[in-house]
């Protein structure tokens, strides 16, 4: 008798999820409020998966709480002053990693995702590497939906002709050529304001320190005074003496037009600038201008992706998860991604509705050994990014390679790097 | 004579907003002091429940001598200048333009709009027109190719050229030596206008700071263990030059308030005394014009202390050389999560901007009182 009352018990809690899960999508009404900084160029993109998910679940209303500018820094201000004043959004864009967890997981603000994970298959559909970078001990802590690639080299094929170099595969190759171009008249390597400083940073680390050691930097293992980090300060600082002196004056775009107007030959820049020369200066990927792994990093895919997750105490749960769900599926993300200049963070996505740059990225992604990017929040949280940014200016302004390993191993253990 | 109920009533009235000056004023300020003195902003900040500790002056003591926060000092340092050269030049520039306007005969209104219309920009959009305007390669620089020169090279917003470098570990010298230049030029004055006590009195205390710093005793005592140069960046030049366009038009709608409330009957005593229109202008008018200046040193001051917008829409947050502390500190409290470095940042702010209101509020309220 007793076990069958126990069996009872079973079976009804087994109904009641049972009734739960297939209404689950029944439940998805009311309203949805999405918190991000996309607006503008990226505008479309996100309207698209709007209205997708107002077709799918017509009983719910999307907010669309953009917070524009400042690439992502005036939305984090207005996101924080919210969730501290326990406000959350139902769901929010940041970027996947430690910009997340470093600020948002370690204070206990986030969900676990493991469960949708498993539920939806998404363990076998994304790369191990990019699981690896979204989890902790603890779980897995939001969706990707889309992957950028930071170290990537953009050129003008037509122009490298015409100066007679060819594309460098080594910072060495390109510390050769580069006082050939300057002879010419021509500035080797186009630099933008600071952050586009941190981004040629990082290609320049991950071509000295491969990913191995790339690594170990961000899990403490690595030294930030170690010869070989110093080593990449003064290599940074060798490449710097072959850029443009306006830098700090310049947004990315008027560096990659440098480029484009073919007043300097090269410039390193997320895989956005394809989609800007593409969409805004209508050029042809592969004759307009060509691209290639930053030197020295050839079969290394340096990733950054924005991401959405699920705040704890948010006010609609189940429209929140209906939303991640959309965002994950192959659908949802072949939806976005052509539109935003990205591509899937998947590895079945449908290649045919990519042009022709996406589809080469697509390929790398699948087969690339996958590091995350420091400038764009995958590998360290925010406290140290936000000085880091300190002493890359720094940096710029006197060059001394050892203060700027100094300066960095002091941030590191400030920040709790590799804790 | 006031009743009871009048002044019962008085009370009433203005009671709202002493309640929510209180609260929201004077509230958060101590708010913000307390979490000044925490280390509110380790691992995990932005939990609903963050733990903090108590941790005195540490915060402040990093700001100006810890490793880690030379970009602070910096901060400081451009504030420093950019203070006294966007208040000098829109003193300069505003009491130049009154003057010219004062002298036309026509046209008076249309360009006292003219000038005056800078101001209703938004400091943002100042800041992004200039951003543009002085682009190295185009913009200002290539105007002189319209009359056939060479294009200017001048780097504005990105130089990181440094001038005027002195040591941050000496700062209190410097600070010693400065106060020793102010006083002896109010000295200066008090001699001219024949008032001995005042002029004993600071002649005395500059002699002592002249004293202390040539003994080379401040040199000894240090915020920092080693030398840190800090100077005037070059780069500010491009802000100071869109600040003051905003701004002088407010300066010379103020100047020429100013002048028209000299008496005619002034300028006409002087001139029947044979005065010059240039000797009119120096005794008679600039005199006058002295408490308009102080206003718009204070009015201008606080805006320079407090300068934010302009600064992030013409450089971004992160170019160190235009950055000042309020940059800093919205960027440690939300973007590098350091909630109790931002409120220290934030506090030093406000007793900067005391030090330059309070003196003039108790100045206008005795004045007020006589």
């Amino acid at each position: 008798m007793r076990t069958s009352r126990w069996f009872k018990l079973a079976a009804m809690c087994a109904a009641i999820v049972l009734m739960f899960s297939s209404a689950a999508d029944a439940a998805v009404r009311g309203k949805l409020e999405i918190f991000s900084w996309w607006a503008g160029d990226e505008g479309p993109a996100l309207e698209a998966l709007i209205s997708k998910y107002e077709k799918m679940y017509p009983g719910a209303t999307v907010i669309n709480s953009t917070v524009t500018g400042g690439s992502g820094v005036n939305a984090k201000a207005v996101l924080k002053t919210r969730m501290l004043g326990g406000d959350p959004p139902d769901t929010f864009q940041v970027h996947a990693g430690q910009e997340l967890i470093g600020t948002w997981v370690v204070a206990n603000r986030m969900e676990d995702l493991t469960w949708l994970y498993e539920q939806e298959g998404w363990n076998k559909v994304f790369p191990a590497d990019l699981l690896n970078l979204l989890s902790t001990d603890k779980g897995i802590w939001s969706v990707p939906v889309n992957i950028h690639r930071s170290n990537v080299l953009y050129f003008v094929p037509g122009n490298l002709a015409k100066w007679g170099v060819g594309v460098p595969n080594t910072w060495d190759e390109f510390l050769e050529i580069a006082p050939k171009l300057k002879a010419k008249g021509v500035i080797p390597l186009s630099v933008g304001e600071n952050w586009t400083a941190t981004h040629l940073w990082e290609s320049v680390a991950l071509s000295v320190l491969g990913p191995v050691k790339w690594e170990q930097l961000w899990n403490g293992k690595l030294s930030w005074r170690s010869p070989e980090v110093i080593r990449v300060w003064e290599l940074f600082g060798e490449i710097l003496k072959y850029t443009n002196t306006d830098a700090p004056s310049l947004s990315w775009q008027q560096a990659t037009d440098m480029v484009v107007k073919g007043e300097a030959a090269f410039n390193i820049m997320g895989d956005w600038a394809s989609g800007y020369m593409t969409t805004t200066l209508k050029l042809k990927p592969g004759t307009g201008f060509g691209w290639a792994a930053s030197p020295g990093t050839k079969g290394i895919f340096m990733m950054l992706s924005d991401s959405f997750g699920l705040p704890v105490g948010c006010k609609n749960k189940e429209n929140a998860i209906a939303w991640l769900k959309m965002l994950g599926s192959r659908d949802g993300q072949d939806t976005f991604n052509p539109l935003k200049g990205s591509i899937s963070a998947r590895t079945d996505s449908d290649l045919t509705k990519y042009d022709a740059y996406l589809q080469s990225a697509a390929r790398d992604w699948r087969t690339n050994k996958i590091v995350g990017s420091l400038a764009h929040g995958v590998v360290a949280n925010e406290r140290f990014m936000n000085d880091f940014a300190t002493v890359m200016d720094i940096f710029l302004s006197t060059k001394n390679a050892q203060a700027a390993a100094n300066a960095a191993q002091a941030v590191a253990i400030q920040a709790g790097i590799g804790k | 004579m006031q009743s009871r109920r009048d002044q019962l009533t008085a009370a009433l009235i203005i009671l709202p907003s002493i309640v929510l000056l209180a609260v929201f004023v004077y509230g958060f300020i101590a708010q913000t002091v307390r979490v000044s003195m925490t280390d509110w902003g380790q691992e995990a900040a932005m939990s609903l429940d963050p733990e903090i500790h108590h941790v005195g002056l540490a915060n402040y003591r990093e700001l100006f001598g810890g490793f880690l926060n030379m970009r602070f000092r910096q901060d400081i340092t451009n504030m420093f200048f950019f203070t006294l050269l966007f208040v000098s030049l829109s003193l300069l520039v505003g009491l130049l333009l009154a003057t010219l306007i004062d002298q036309l005969i026509w046209g008076e209104a249309f360009f006292r709009t003219v000038f005056l219309y800078p101001m209703s920009l938004s400091l943002v959009v100042t800041g992004t027109i200039w951003r543009w305007l002085l682009q190295p390669r185009g913009g200002i620089n290539v105007l002189p190719t319209l009359i056939g020169l060479p294009a200017g090279d001048f780097l504005w917003l990105s130089s990181r050229e440094q001038i005027l470098i002195f040591d941050w570990s000496h700062i209190f010298h410097y600070i010693c030596i400065a106060a020793a230049v102010v006083l002896a030029v109010f000295a200066y004055g008090h001699w001219r206008r024949g008032e001995r006590k005042e002029l004993r009195a600071k002649s005395i205390i500059c002699a002592v700071l002249i004293g202390i710093s040539a003994s080379g005793i401040l040199t000894r005592v240090k915020l920092l263990d080693y030398p840190e140069a800090h100077g005037f960046n070059r780069a500010l030049w491009g802000v100071i030059v869109a600040a003051v366009w905003q701004m002088s038009g407010y300066t010379m709608a103020l100047y020429l308030a100013g002048l028209r409330t000299i008496p005619d009957e002034l300028r006409e005593a002087a001139r029947v005394d044979g005065a010059s229109k240039f000797q009119i202008y120096r005794h008679v008018d600039l005199p006058l014009l002295k408490p308009i200046t102080v206003s718009a040193i204070v009015i201008l001051g606080h805006i320079a202390l407090k300068i934010f917008d302009l600064i992030f829409s013409m450089a971004g947050p992160d170019h160190v050389p235009t950055s000042v502390p309020a940059i800093t500190m919205f960027l440690k409290t939300f973007r590098g999560n350091e909630l109790a470095v931002g409120s220290a940042i934030g506090v030093i702010l406000l007793i900067l901007v005391s030090l330059l209101i309070i003196p003039y509020l108790v100045n206008s309220f005795k004045t007020g009182k006589e």
